[in-house]
């Protein structure tokens, strides 16, 4: 697998785009989503919400365990994706396209986010 | 049990990788938890067919004129009665009658039977089969480094499995195993299972193992095998009811507070009727009519997240939120697309159609209905 080079990685498996009007979108990476096994149940931080970096906003549940998801970055959710919470499995099926999970107002980001170079050495792949 | 430093591997495991699985630690072993997705895998296996792995399962061989005394004296079921090329489901109890292990007791010849033990208690079980022995002319003989044990399971597996034997699958009955050969190798040929639907378990010498893999999958692809790992294995017996040591059973538990009173039997022609555990599993029976403990049942989601092992069960309605009983598997059920649990509730809640049952997900009490079991049955 390869991990996109225009998105950033966090050490809890998340990848944020580029911020574009300062609103950076959020999700898991293939790497997580091939650990976790089949999605089956998405929960994500509400519209309008804040989310802080590096602390938890929600969780993904597989068939074989349910696994926190974090937050790389602080600010307000600007969206959820409701396809996902329809169809939990274009987590699997698409983690850095149709799978992202919601999109954020950028106030300040965590520190360590990593390259995808960097990523895929430190996950392995 | 001696605990190792690192996992057992099965004689596939090299081909397991190759396919690409997903391993996991098994009670020691180290097994394919998932080839690809567990949903396709088990949807494989209700509409098509599915290949597993199970060689972690413990086979022991008792042999002897007094074999099935041994059994009848040893176990909690009529071994004696067992015709030869039939199975039974049964169970080992300690003398307080708390539950060692579940067991599938195959009587191949009249006075040879291999009991097939779950992989996390077959040194137990094997244990207490040698101590039971004693007195017994009888041999209990470890082998579970003689077989390895490939399933095919799934509606479409007598029609894969045929196409590469010549054994007479057609006369072959459920909970029955006859010797046969299979793609050239030599195997016992059993119509058991653990997933809810028709099937076949092979055992079989480890270096075999391979060759016919290979055949399987060759003969199913046109039928729409796929190679099946733990993780749909355990969702597949969960949607058909089937318990799971570990989860259902415990030592803490007897058969009867399993709701699997059944499996005991006090009336054996063998050893005038005394077997281990009898006296205690006579006052279990009696306190299961009289007072009955908290009652197996199914629970199914109203709601969208997945129930697991050991989280509260609460009464509908209160807001105290009493706990009336604990989930004991959970998982999100392919079939019924639906989250689903199994659970031990006070038997005044166990009522099949009880809705508004909570289950405590870390925190919040989402809703449940209770449910007979199983949740999925086959047509036939």
């Amino acid at each position: 697998m390869s991990n996109p080079k225009e998105l950033r990685y966090s050490k809890e498996h998340e990848w944020l785009s580029p911020a574009a009007d300062g609103v950076s979108t959020i999700g898991i990476t293939e790497h997580a989503a091939n650990a976790l096994g089949d999605v089956v149940f998405v929960e994500l931080p509400e519209v309008g919400s804040t989310v802080t970096a590096g602390e938890t906003c929600g969780e993904l549940e597989s068939t074989k365990s349910v696994s926190e998801l974090y937050a790389p970055v602080t600010g307000e959710v600007v969206e959820a994706n409701e396809d996902v919470v329809n169809d939990p499995s274009l987590v699997n099926s698409a983690p850095f396209e149709g799978g992202w999970l919601f999109k954020v107002r950028v106030s300040e980001e965590q520190a360590d986010l990593m390259s995808a170079d960097e990523y895929t050495e430190f996950s392995g792949s | 049990m001696s605990q190792s430093a690192s996992p057992r591997r099965t004689a596939l495991d090299a081909l397991h990788r190759s396919l690409g699985a997903t391993m996991t630690d098994f009670a020691g072993w180290d097994m394919p938890l998932r080839y690809g997705s567990e949903r396709d895998e088990h949807n494989a296996v209700r509409t098509a067919a599915g290949l597993f792995d199970l060689s972690h399962m413990g086979e022991i061989t008792v042999t002897g004129v007094q074999a099935a005394d041994l059994l009848d004296h040893a176990l909690v079921g009529n071994m004696g009665s067992i015709k030869p090329g039939r199975a039974r489901y049964t169970m080992i109890c300690r003398e307080d009658g708390g539950i060692l292990d579940d067991l599938i007791v195959y009587r191949l010849e009249a006075d040879t039977y291999m009991v097939v033990a779950n992989a996390s208690n077959a040194q137990t079980v094997l244990d207490a089969l040698v101590e039971r022995a004693e007195g017994f002319d009888a041999e209990v003989r470890d082998d579970r480094d003689a077989y390895a044990l490939l399933a095919v399971q799934g509606p479409h597996s007598p029609a894969i499995l045929k196409s590469v034997t010549n054994a007479d699958l057609d006369g072959l009955k459920y909970y029955a195993g006859l010797p046969g050969t299979v793609a050239g190798a030599p195997a016992l040929i059993a119509r058991t299972g653990y997933t809810g639907e028709d099937g076949f378990e092979l055992f079989l010498a480890p270096e075999h193992a391979e060759q016919v893999w290979q055949a399987l999958t060759a003969a199913g692809q046109e039928y729409g095998l796929v190679p099946a790992g733990l993780s749909c294995r355990d969702t597949l017996r969960l949607e058909a009811g089937m318990p799971l040591y570990g989860h259902e059973l415990s030592t803490d538990l007897t058969p009867f507070d399993a709701g699997l009173g059944r499996v005991v039997k006090f009336e054996k022609t063998a050893n005038e009727g005394a077997f281990v555990g009898r006296d205690a599993l006579t006052s279990a029976a009696e306190r299961a009519e009289q007072n009955p403990p908290r009652k197996l049942v199914g629970l199914i989601a109203e709601g969208r997240r997945v129930p697991r092992a050991g989280m509260a069960v609460v009464a509908a309605g209160g807001a105290d939120g009493t706990v009336i009983g604990e989930v004991t598997s959970g998982a999100p059920s392919p079939t019924l697309g639906k989250p689903i649990a199994m659970a031990y509730v006070d038997a005044a809640h166990a009522e099949p159609g009880t809705k508004g049952v909570g289950v405590d997900i870390r925190g919040t009490h989402e809703p449940y209905e209770v449910v007979a079991l199983p949740f999925y049955q086959r047509q036939k």
